[in-house]
Formats: C-alpha cells, sequence, structure tokens
C-alpha cells in the first residue's frame, strides 16, 4: 500500500510544492488539502507547510488555527493520525495546542535563513523512525519567529518524557530555549519541527538529502514495514 | 445619485477654461500643460491632468530616454528566442521543450531613500506583478543594491531598511532570491539604488496581453483595495531629483506619503488567483497597477485595444472614503491588477476570486469609442483619447555634452600609484581587499532571503549567477546574473556599461548555461545635466552595440534618472541582467573548490589593467583612468569554452574574474568549496593577482579531463595559463605568500556583521 499524505494549503502557504515533492520522492501520494475543506480524504498522513499562513500578521499561525481544516484535523490528530508541522506548520500546531509551547522572535530580530546541523533526539516518531538516535543531519533554516519557548515546568516535562526529537548541534542560530528545533506530543505521532527537512531532499537543490529521512520514516511505518 | 458639490467635470472645464491648474506642482512643465489643452480642445479636468501627470512623468513615459532606446530593437541582434520583447511589460525568450521564461529588472530607487523598508518590499511587489501580467508564475526574484559608504551612519539606516524590506516581501510571497549584488560608494549616499529583478515561466503558448478588446468586455479590478498611499510616486518621487539636504530627515520626510505600503500576503494570493484565472481561460487581458496605478492600466489598456473604455471611477473599492477621482486615478496602491473578461466569463472569475480571498470589481467595459471616458456618481469627469497620455507622449532629445573633466578622469593613471611588491606586501593587499565592504562575504546580508522555497534553486549568492531548475525530469533550467560597475561607467560609459554586460554574460556562462537575452535597470543622475545625458547615451550606444556583438538582443528594462542630491549625480550606473539557457542544471559549475587536486587553469589575457580597480579605490581611495579593456570577441570564446566544458564534464568549478581580480576569486572559491589551492603566478605577480582584465575565468580542471580541456581550450583560441592545483587548508601562492582558510574566513566575514549588526 503506498501512503496517502495530505498536504495543507492555507493562503499564504509556501513550501506545499516542496512538501510534496519530499512525500513523492520518499515513495509517497500526496494529496493536496485545501484550508476550506472539512474532510481530509482518508490521508494517512498530514503535513502542514511552511509559509506565512494568512500573512501571519497577528502571530504566526494564530488565525490558521481556525482555519476549517483544522476543525477536523485537531481531533484526528488527537485520535493519532502522523501529523507534521514545519516551520509555519509548527506554529500552527502550537496555537492550535496540539503542541507544547510557542515560537517567538529570533534573538537577533531577523530572519535567518541558514543550513543547520541538528542531533535526532528520538527516533521512536512515526516522522523520525528512520534516523538513528544522536544521528546529525543538516537542513535549511528560514525563520523570523523559531525561538521555542516554553513555561519552565513544561520544558522539563518534555525533555524528561523525551518530547525533544531535534536539536540544534553547535550554535543556537535563533535563541530557541534547550537549543530545541522539533518537538513531539506525548504520543509521539504529533510532530512540530522549525527547520525544513523538505528542502534538504536532494544535493542539487538543497544543502544534503538528510531531510528525507522524515518522509520516508512515515511512508514506511504506513505502509507496516 | 449626483455629482458631488466642487468635483470637476468636463462640463465645467468647458465652461470655465481659465481656471488656474497646478500641473507645476504635479510634475509639468508649461509647454506640456499647453499640450494637454490643445490635445482636448480644452482644459483637463482636475482628473484628466492628473491622468497625464501621471502619464507624461518621466517615468512613466521614458521621455528623455526613448529616442536613445530604440537603438536597442533597431541594433538587436536576430534571436529566434525572442516571443516578446521591448514594450511589452517584460520580454519573453523561448528556451525550448515548450517553456518560456520572462524577466525584468525595475528600480524603486527614490522610495527606498524616503523609507527604505516600504520602498524596497514594494520595489519587489511591482516587479513580481510585471511578470505575472505577461501569464508567467514567478519562480524567482534577485536584487542589485547601492549605498553610501558603508561606515556612513545614514547607510546604517538605509542598508538594513532595504535589506529587511526585500527579506519581508520576498520571503513572505514565496520567491526564493537567487543573487544579486551590493556595492558601497560615496555617491550613493544620498541615492541608494535599489534594483528588482523577477523571472518567471510559463508554456510557450500561454503569453497574455495587455489590450483591451472586444467591446463589452468588461474592465475588472481586483486585488488590494485602493488607499491614499502613493499618490504620485511616479510624477512626483521618481522623476525629480532630491533636494540639496543632508540626511533623510529634512524635506524628504515629507514625501513619505508618496511611497507605497506593501502587503505580501495579499500578492501571494493575487498571484495564485491570476493563475487560476489564466488555467481557466477566463482573462483576455491582464496589466498589473504599478506606477500611476488606474491611469496607467486603463489608458494602456485601452490604447493597445479596441481604443475605447468607460469606466465607473466610484465603482473603485477603496480604503478610504474620502479619496476623490484624481486621488484615486494617481494612487499607488499595490498588489492590484486590472483584467478584460468577456461577460459570460464575468461569474467564473468571480468565483475564482472568492477562493482565493480577492475582492474583484467590474468597473467598466471596452467601447469602440476611440475615448477614454470616466464618470464620478454619474458625471463625466474623464474625456480624453487613451492614446494620448499612454503612447504620444512628450519625447525630448536632450542636450548633451562631454563632462568637462572626462579628460582629467582619463589622465589620472593609477598606473603612478604605489603597488606592494613583496609577498608580504601582496598577502596585506589581498587581506584588505577581502574586507573591503564591496568584496566582502555578504552572508549578513543574504541569509535574511529565503532561497530554498519552491525547491529548484540549484545555485544562489554567492555563486556567479543563480541557477534554477526548470524541468525535473529533463533538467532544463535558466541560468540569471546581475551585474554593474559604477566605477567603470564613470571613467568611460559606453566601455563600462559593455563591461557591465560581459560580466553577467560571462557569469552566466560560467554556471554552463548559454546566454540568451538581456534585460537592464539605467540608473543617472538628471537628465537636464548634459554631462549625464552623455553618459546615458554613451551608455545606452555601448549596450545596444555590445548586445549586437554578443548575439544577445535586449528584451526589456527600466530607465531610472534624478538619482542625484542637488548637483551631484550618481555614478553612472546601468545594471545589466543575463538569462541563459541550461540544458542540463545537474551539469552545473559552482565557484566552490571541491575536488582535492583538480588543475587549475587561468583563461584569457591578463594585462596590468588597473583603472577604476577595487585595488586602485580600497588602497588608495583612487578612481582614475581607463576601465579595462573590452574584447567581446573573446567574451564570447569564452563563454563558447565554458558552456561546452560544462556540458562534457571537464571541469569541476569556474569562477569568473572581476573585482578584484584573480586574487579575490581564489579566495571566494577556496571559502566556497572548504578546499585550499596552491598555485605558480606565470608573470607579474600584482598584475597577476590584482588586475581587472576582462573575459577572464578560473577553472577547476577535473582530474584526468586535462588534455581534452586543453584541446577544447585550443579550439576556441582562448587563452590558458597553468596555474596549480586544489587542495591543502590554505591559499598558497609560489614565491609571495600562504593564507589559511581559517584568516581569509575571518577577514572575509568579519566586517558586514560589525557594521550593521
Amino acid at each position: 500500500m503506498r501512503a496517502r499524505v495530505g498536504v495543507i494549503t492555507f493562503p499564504g502557504s509556501l513550501d506545499d510544492v516542496d512538501a510534496a515533492r519530499a512525500v513523492t520522492r520518499a515513495g509517497g501520494d500526496p494529496v493536496p488539502i485545501w484550508h476550506d475543506q472539512r474532510d481530509l480524504q482518508g490521508v494517512d498522513a498530514m503535513i502542514l507547510p511552511g509559509g506565512f499562513s494568512y500573512g501571519d500578521y497577528l502571530r504566526c499561525g494564530a488565525i490558521a488555527r481556525f482555519a476549517p481544516v483544522m476543525s477536523a484535523l485537531v481531533p484526528a490528530a488527537r485520535a493519532g493520525l502522523p501529523v507534521l508541522g514545519i516551520c509555519n506548520g509548527f506554529q500552527i500546531l502550537c496555537e492550535a495546542h496540539l503542541l507544547p509551547g510557542a515560537l517567538t522572535r529570533n534573538a537577533g530580530l531577523r530572519f535567518v535563513r541558514r543550513d543547520v546541523r541538528l542531533r535526532i533526539e528520538n527516533t521512536r516518531t512515526p516522522w523520525t523512525r528512520g534516523y538513528a538516535a544522536g544521528q546529525e543531519i543538516v537542513v535549511p533554516l528560514k525563520s523570523g519567529e523559531g525561538a521555542y519557548v516554553a513555561g519552565p515546568g513544561t520544558l522539563a516535562e518534555i525533555e524528561a518524557a523525551g518530547q525533544v526529537i531535534a536539536r540544534y548541534a553547535g550554535i543556537i542560530p535563533n535563541g530557541s530555549a534547550a537549543g530545541v528545533a522539533g518537538i513531539c506530543d506525548e504520543s509521539g505521532s504529533i510532530v512540530g519541527l522549525m527547520p525544513h527537512p523538505e528542502h534538504a531532499v536532494d544535493e542539487l537543490t538543497g544543502p544534503s538529502r538528510d531531510g528525507l529521512g522524515f518522509f520516508e520514516s512515515v511512508v514506511s511505518v504506513l505502509a507496516g514495514i | 445619485m449626483n455629482g458631488r458639490p466642487g468635483q470637476d467635470t468636463v462640463a465645467a472645464a468647458a465652461a470655465t477654461p481659465q481656471r488656474p491648474q497646478p500641473y507645476a506642482e504635479l510634475g509639468l512643465t508649461a509647454a506640456e500643460y499647453d499640450r494637454i489643452r490643445r490635445v482636448l480642445g480644452r482644459r483637463p479636468t482636475d482628473p484628466e491632468l492628473a491622468i497625464y501627470a501621471g502619464m507624461w512623468s518621466e517615468h512613466c513615459s521614458y521621455k528623455s530616454s526613448k529616442v536613445h532606446l530604440r537603438q536597442f530593437a533597431e541594433k538587436a541582434p536576430k534571436s529566434a528566442a525572442l516571443l516578446a520583447g521591448i514594450g511589452q511589460q517584460a520580454g519573453v525568450v523561448d528556451i525550448g521543450q515548450g517553456y518560456a521564461v520572462t524577466f525584468k529588472i525595475e528600480s524603486h530607487n527614490h522610495p527606498s531613500y524616503v523609507e527604505p523598508h516600504q520602498g524596497a518590499a514594494t520595489g519587489v511587489g511591482g516587479i513580481v506583478r510585471d511578470i505575472l501580467a505577461m501569464g508567467a508564475r514567478p519562480v524567482a526574484v534577485m536584487d542589485a543594491l547601492r549605498f553610501g559608504p558603508a561606515d556612513a551612519a545614514d547607510t546604517r539606516r538605509v542598508l538594513p531598511g532595504v535589506v529587511g524590506g526585500i527579506s519581508f516581501y520576498g520571503n513572505c510571497l514565496g520567491l526564493p532570491n537567487i543573487g544579486g549584488e551590493l556595492a558601497f560608494d560615496p555617491c550613493y549616499a544620498g541615492n541608494p539604488l535599489v534594483n528588482a529583478l523577477c523571472v518567471g515561466v510559463m508554456r510557450r503558448g500561454d503569453l497574455k496581453g495587455a489590450a483591451a478588446t472586444g467591446p463589452g468586455n468588461q474592465v475588472v479590478l481586483f486585488g488590494a483595495r485602493t488607499g491614499p498611499d502613493g499618490i504620485g510616486g511616479a510624477s512626483v518621487l521618481a522623476s525629480a531629483s532630491f533636494g540639496n539636504q543632508n540626511g533623510a530627515g529634512g524635506g524628504e520626510s515629507a514625501k513619505r506619503p508618496s511611497v507605497q505600503v506593501g502587503d505580501p500576503f495579499m500578492e501571494k494570493l493575487l498571484v495564485e488567483c491570476c493563475l487560476e484565472l489564466y488555467a481557466g481561460g477566463l482573462v483576455t487581458a491582464i496589466q498589473d497597477l504599478g506606477a500611476a496605478g488606474i491611469s496607467c492600466a486603463t489608458t494602456e489598456l485601452a490604447a493597445a485595444g479596441t481604443g475605447g473604455m468607460r469606466v465607473k471611477l466610484d465603482a473603485v473599492p477603496v480604503r478610504d472614503a474620502t479619496l476623490g477621482p484624481a486621488a484615486i486615478l494617481a494612487s499607488e496602491s499595490q498588489e492590484r491588477m486590472m483584467a478584460v473578461v468577456e461577460p459570460r466569463h464575468l461569474a467564473g472569475f468571480q468565483a475564482v476570486c472568492q477562493k482565493w480571498g480577492v475582492q474583484a470589481t467590474a468597473i467598466g467595459e471596452v467601447t469602440d469609442t476611440g475615448r477614454l471616458q470616466m464618470t464620478w456618481h454619474g458625471e463625466l469627469i474623464v474625456d480624453m483619447p487613451p492614446g494620448s497620455a499612454a503612447d504620444d507622449g512628450p519625447v525630448y532629445r536632450r542636450p548633451a555634452a562631454r563632462p568637462a573633466d572626462q579628460d582629467a578622469l582619463a589622465a589620472a593613471d593609477p598606473g603612478r600609484l604605489a603597488r606592494p611588491n613583496d609577498g608580504p606586501g601582496l598577502r596585506a593587499a589581498l587581506l584588505d581587499l577581502l574586507a573591503w565592504p564591496d568584496l566582502a562575504d555578504k552572508t549578513w546580508v543574504t541569509e535574511q532571503y529565503d532561497c530554498y522555497v519552491r525547491g529548484n534553486t540549484v545555485l544562489a549568492m554567492p555563486e556567479d549567477a543563480g541557477l534554477l531548475r526548470i524541468d525535473e525530469q529533463t533538467g532544463l533550467g535558466v541560468a540569471l546574473a546581475t551585474d554593474g560597475n559604477g566605477r567603470y561607467c564613470l571613467l568611460d560609459p559606453y566601455a563600462g556599461t559593455q563591461l557591465a554586460l560581459a560580466e553577467a554574460y560571462r557569469n552566466v556562462a560560467a554556471t554552463g548555461a548559454v546566454p540568451l537575452a538581456v534585460t537592464n535597470c539605467l540608473n543617472f543622475g538628471s537628465p537636464e545635466d548634459p554631462a549625464v545625458m552623455w553618459q546615458f547615451e554613451q551608455a545606452t550606444a555601448g549596450l545596444a552595440d555590445a548586445c549586437a556583438a554578443l548575439g544577445v538582443p535586449v528584451t526589456g528594462g527600466n530607465v531610472s534618472f534624478y538619482n542625484q542630491t542637488g548637483g551631484v549625480a550618481i555614478h553612472p550606473t546601468p545594471v545589466v541582467g543575463v538569462l541563459g539557457v541550461h540544458h542540463d542544471v545537474r551539469r552545473r559549475l559552482s565557484i566552490a573548490f571541491g575536488t582535492d587536486g583538480a588543475s587549475l587553469v587561468l583563461l584569457g589575457r591578463t594585462a596590468l589593467e588597473l583603472g577604476g580597480s577595487a585595488w586602485a579605490r580600497a588602497a588608495h581611495g583612487h578612481l582614475g583612468g581607463r576601465p579595462p579593456r573590452v574584447d567581446l570577441e573573446a567574451e564570447r570564446a569564452l563563454a563558447a569554452v565554458l558552456i561546452a566544458a560544462a556540458a562534457d564534464g571537464l571541469l569541476t568549478a569556474a569562477h569568473d574574474l572581476s573585482d578584484g581580480g584573480l586574487a579575490v576569486a581564489l579566495a571566494e572559491s577556496c571559502l566556497r568549496g572548504g578546499l585550499g589551492c596552491q598555485v605558480t603566478l606565470p608573470g607579474d605577480p600584482f598584475a597577476y593577482l590584482f588586475s581587472e582584465s576582462a573575459a577572464r575565468a578560473v577553472v577547476a580542471v577535473r582530474p584526468g579531463a586535462e588534455a581534452v580541456f586543453a584541446a577544447l581550450v585550443a579550439e576556441y583560441g582562448v587563452p590558458a595559463e597553468a596555474l596549480g592545483r586544489v587542495g591543502g587548508g590554505s591559499l598558497a601562492v609560489d614565491g609571495c605568500f600562504k593564507i589559511s582558510l581559517d584568516e581569509l574566513a575571518a577577514v572575509h566575514v568579519g566586517p558586514l556583521p560589525a557594521l550593521f549588526d
């Protein structure tokens, strides 16, 4: 069975084409999902791509969480649908309270686009299963509001529960708390990641192929491999 | 509804022929105002005056440049690739496999000085809509920037604002930024240059026109509402010099309402909405709203089409209910488009707009009356032949005179400057150049731009050219480079402009792409200054002649005059963009030295040429003499070698030589690839390291391919000198110096963050 992976397009989504391409490269079938539909079309997993949904004028992801598609996605995610939010998608998942904490303005107050080294900290999620624990990968980061914050109690809890799935190795480019680059929910199936694995699926157009693992992981999990 | 009291109408204009009108404040001369009266047979109404003021502005009418721009078409080399050329909103080039590419560069200089963030942001937005209006999906942007001295206080205001504006708008719009330029000079202190380029892709048959044809067809305005921003942008801001004052605090803040405010989110919706409208066959003609707003769109669409148009101006959705008709006509509010739609498609058109959350309003219809007629709450306020504003504006052949100091400038030969002649001196000279803001690492700027979005960026800054994949299956792609050197152009605007073209052409070829077409943004001082006009004449002639020699036609461009403050003009700064087709982007060449043991070869002839060079400027503050010699035959031969060698996989890296010469090129390639090199110079070390002779490149030959490459070089008659090998952890020049990559990086990367953080 080939995995059908939905890619939501909100008005202002930008990396939806990249996410769909990454799913294809990983051997899955991308399914475009329009923001104002409540039907998830029976997809096996869902990606919320990067971009500036609704212009992000209020607060990143704050409007997108109210999109019609979210009213279907939130219960599906709580019921176990694997969900990956990348960059703006991560921000939306936090705003929707599917993930703890929030993303705030970079420490340098400027947009940063840089190839960053990440250490994969949790390989039990459906999105990271294909990596080795502690594996370091290089993928692009590109965001103005990528500094992860959470209350001290929350941070300690997610650390203790192994919910930090990826951390910046070396210099933290945006002031993220504890160098957090990505986290998952308690179940592990909902993952948010600030850097962009979908831009690292081909050495011709990205810094590496290291990002492909996220998509291959979920495709193989869904195929029951 | 009746007309409002005090509103000027056609009837009132006829009844009050002598009423004084503020034509001078709107930027029109007395002669131009008289000409409008003759065209109309009466005084214009206030709204008509607003239309003419916008359309006859230098910015929209090209009235001082037109007579010189004609030669781009007249001298253009025959090109089967050209589908649309000058006069369209952007040129369109056939790149094969059914794809067509459109590209254009445009200035937003004046707004970017007055309000750097919004000025630069809306510069990106404007050029993207130009590309969209051709029927293409915009796929990348680039920007060419010039600022005053890097350490000047005002540069710390302008540069971060401009870069932030480009970053904000381009990133939010989802277009990769794949390259550009950044340079500093005191001449740009009061007149920074912000030139934005956009490239778009479409299927060959999908080219859209801007002609309002078919009487009865609806004229639809869609996108953002019209507001009071950017009023008089074309006439007041872009078509006049800044006053004689220091800094931006003074009189220029009063021009801030002339700067538009950008909403990239709305533009993203507009892009996707337009592409869906095109795909649905719902659009007869389309035009973007840029300079002179609705005035420009209505007059140009009508003049190019059946000839007439009727518009209900009070139907235009506004953000500010107090806006009168003249202000609505002159507003340059962003993110608006105008379409001509058959009545049977109107419902479908509205449905697509609704899907994307874009407001669309039918404001009029095409007629065959030959008149552009506009009403305001039922009363006729505009009644004019549209071509009189769009096509038949004034044309001036301005007086031109060779500047009085041109000979003295040429006589100031840099050959007399003290040159380092030992290893430590040459080493210090290279490190100084790498730290000079013009040549220092630009990561501080470029890491604020998204170069990855859409996933087709194969090469981006700091490579010689940006390279985009167009077709994932076949590897077809396009390369783009922009170049311009104000120092060369000041010394000799004819040769300097040819050198700008030659460099962009060379940069495109250095990726392995075949140069096809040219766009240009001609940044100059006031055309009312004969010395500036002479520079402009020389530059345009130089470009047209060089395009003919290199076989690449100009497909479009933009002129920006009045880049001067008081009596002081910028250096003539034509920025030339070249587009090339890459037949297989998997075979692209990077500047990075990445293959240990690859042999290095210097292609082209090196002479001691220091006029206008980075070394003379950085080491001695000197600008004089002659720019490097132009040899377009040599450029053609060099490009042919690079293209053939890339296609055959003979090279592992290629880097064009320009500012800072071989020394800077070697340092850049070492740092980019993380590998050093060991070099033996074939002659005078200073000349080989720092001369800026044109038509040169340094290449790294794939181990094992040396003989085949040597035969290729011989076949094209390109001079080639063995330099050494790639490898090690330092840049080592035999008998001169050895600099570790760590030291090179520290010196190169440090300056911009130190200046702007």
